[in-house]
């Protein structure tokens, strides 16, 4: 297993306070693959996350890290690691060249090429105008980036990403998802923790969804989609009068029946094509469109199916 | 890893912890504007009154600014670890593959070279305003020792501090509640025979009073090795009360 998996752990447990013991979580994340860990407030991603930097140990399970165990070989496993938390761990007064020079030369890196490293970072991560900025003076975005290419200068393996686009507008978001693919393209394995399922949709192979503490779902995005019942095209013509024709127009191309709500149609979307088969069909009917959206099942729709329970806090352990 | 390596890591720290100072030169100013005011203020204003001329005041409470603010200096150790904790550069620092004591190590030596900055500061100060050193290098070489022994000694009080405060400010706190009473009651600032007898009790014991009066006899006046031997005892026993547990809390915390 350790061959082709990067990251596997067995029935991980942690307990905060005197929470119960859950069933644990297992992973089995493959070499060059992206796993998307996904769960509501207080699932304990954060805690699996933490668990698998070697940051935590866990109450029972274990886990390897290409093939070293995080508690007893922990040393061999930093190796291996990079680690975004969910918050920022800069140092504010560093600037950021200085903050990358300093993890380069932890890492064992000659000055020179431990300045050269900085600098090649905070180009590919645009943040060259800030080199000689402290990280206090940063925008939320330049910092959630400083602290992404902090945990690159050792060249890692296997990276662990928690919540990395929380709080950045759409367009960090963007630049944030072609960094993951860009670093998936060189082989790295990267582990992925979203409250948003659209995210673990896009980046992940294999999303694990988990909630206090226990691992609810597994499989391939499609495949959890499709257990959730999938997603739901909303189509709003510009004129109120247009409303039956959308209507039957959304009726013959999905072959479902749709409802109909505040002048909006909406109908399950099995099918990827009908998105643009309705588009085709309205524009044919002269139909203009207010608003067109194929919206995902929300998390809590996730959750709603998976567990028969909405999303909630709760002391957990994981 | 190899035994090389945690030394360098040690000293990549330390510069991390100083290097801040280049863009904060506020922190600087920080460092050296409580010894300066201390020094200025206590000289002029209560000079007259405790020892009849700023010049006898000034030789007998150099000494005893020192101290006090040596021991201050040690809490830097305690608000930095905390920080640390609290901002995520802890949890930075050790998912990478470096020597588990190195982050400490690092702190600890980079506020000792700012703690002997701001005791050449007050003694340099000192002496511009009439301080005369009496013992010559040797004194003032030994006075610096005793310092950062002493102060190395209590930045173990700071570290399990810094480690239990949930946060920068409550390990402030602490240092205002602690040091400013410990070192008040002694004769840091003024001599003992002016206070009421209880006082006196209390104050003779005071270790404060004890590496005040060592520190002065390095500078000024006869030496004592038993001062200093008592010095040295107390910097021994707090470290080896506080060591101990400040190591045991980081190993849990961290
Ligand atoms: N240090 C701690 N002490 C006590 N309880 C903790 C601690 N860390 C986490 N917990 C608890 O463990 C549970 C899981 O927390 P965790 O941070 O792993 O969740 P999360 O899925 O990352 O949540 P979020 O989406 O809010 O980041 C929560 O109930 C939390 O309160
Ligand atoms: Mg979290």
């Amino acid at each position: 297993m350790t061959d082709t998996h990067a990251i596997l752990a067995e029935g991980l447990v942690k307990r905060f306070g005197g929470a119960n013991a859950r069933d644990g979580v297992d992973l089995a994340v493959r070499r060059g693959s992206v796993l998307g860990l996904l769960g509501p407030n207080g699932a304990g991603k954060t805690t699996v996350v933490r668990i698998l930097a070697t940051l935590l140990r866990p109450d029972a399970g274990r886990a390897t890290i290409g093939g070293h165990d995080v508690v007893a070989e922990a040393h061999e496993a930093r190796r291996l690691i990079g680690l975004t938390g969910q918050y920022a761990s800069v140092d504010e007064s560093l600037t950021g060249t200085e903050n990358l020079i300093l993890i380069g030369r932890l890492l064992g890196l000659p000055r020179a090429e431990a300045r050269q490293r900085a600098a090649e970072l905070l180009a590919e991560f645009r943040l060259s105008d800030g080199a000689s900025k402290p990280a206090k003076a940063y925008s939320g975005g330049m910092r959630r980036r400083l602290d992404l290419a902090a945990s690159l200068v050792g060249r890692p393996q296997v990276l662990y990403l928690d919540e990395p686009t929380t709080g950045l507008d759409p367009r960090s978001r963007n630049e944030m998802w072609d960094i993951v693919r860009g670093l998936v393209g060189d082989g790295v394995t990267v582990l992925l923790t979203t409250q948003y399922l659209e995210e673990a949709d896009l980046l992940a192979d294999e999303i694990v969804v988990i909630d206090h503490g226990r691992v609810i779902a597994t499989g391939r995005p499609e495949e959890l989609k499709g257990r959730v019942g999938g997603q739901m095209l909303a189509v709003r013509p510009m004129l109120v009068s247009d409303l039956p024709i959308v209507e039957s127009v959304v009726a013959r191309v999905s072959g479902a029946t749709p409802e109909v709500c505040d002048g909006l149609v909406t109908v399950p979307a099995s099918d990827s094509a009908l998105l643009p088969a309705v588009v085709r069909h309205l524009d044919d009917a002269e139909v203009q469109i207010g608003e067109l959206a194929l919206r995902g099942a929300s998390l809590d729709e996730v959750f709603l199916s998976l567990t028969g329970h909405p999303t909630e806090q709760q002391e957990v352990s994981v | 890893m190899t035994t090389m390596a945690m030394p360098r890591q040690t000293f990549t720290l330390a510069w991390r912890s100083l290097v801040q100072i280049k863009h904060n030169p506020a922190e600087l100013l920080d460092l050296s504007i409580q010894p300066i005011m201390f020094v200025v203020l206590f000289t002029y204003v209560f000079g007259g009154a405790i020892s009849g001329s700023t010049g006898d005041y000034l030789t007998f409470a150099l000494p005893g600014i020192v101290v006090q603010n040596a021991l201050f200096a040690s809490i830097t150790t305690g608000v930095g670890l905390n920080t640390d904790l609290t901002k995520g550069v802890f949890d930075r620092l050790r998912s990478l593959p470096i020597a588990r004591s190195a982050p400490l190590a690092g702190r600890i030596l980079a506020d000792t070279v700012k703690q002997a900055w701001s005791i050449a500061l007050i003694l340099g100060l000192g002496i511009v305003l009439g301080f005369r050193v009496d013992n010559g290098v040797a004194g003032v070489l030994g006075a610096f020792a005793l310092l950062l022994v002493f102060s190395l000694a209590a930045s173990w009080i700071a570290v399990l501090v810094g480690l239990l405060a949930s946060d920068p400010e409550k390990v402030q706190i602490f240092a205002f509640v602690v040091i400013f009473p410990l070192t008040f009651t002694s004769n840091a600032f003024v001599p003992t025979d002016t206070m009421p007898g209880w006082l006196q009790a209390w104050v003779d014991v005071n270790p404060v009073t004890i590496l005040a009066d060592a520190t002065r006899g390095l500078l000024t006046g006869a030496t004592s090795a038993s001062l200093i031997g008592q010095s040295l005892l107390w910097a021994a026993a707090i470290a080896a009360v506080f060591a101990p547990i400040a190591i045991r809390t980081f190993r849990q915390k961290v």
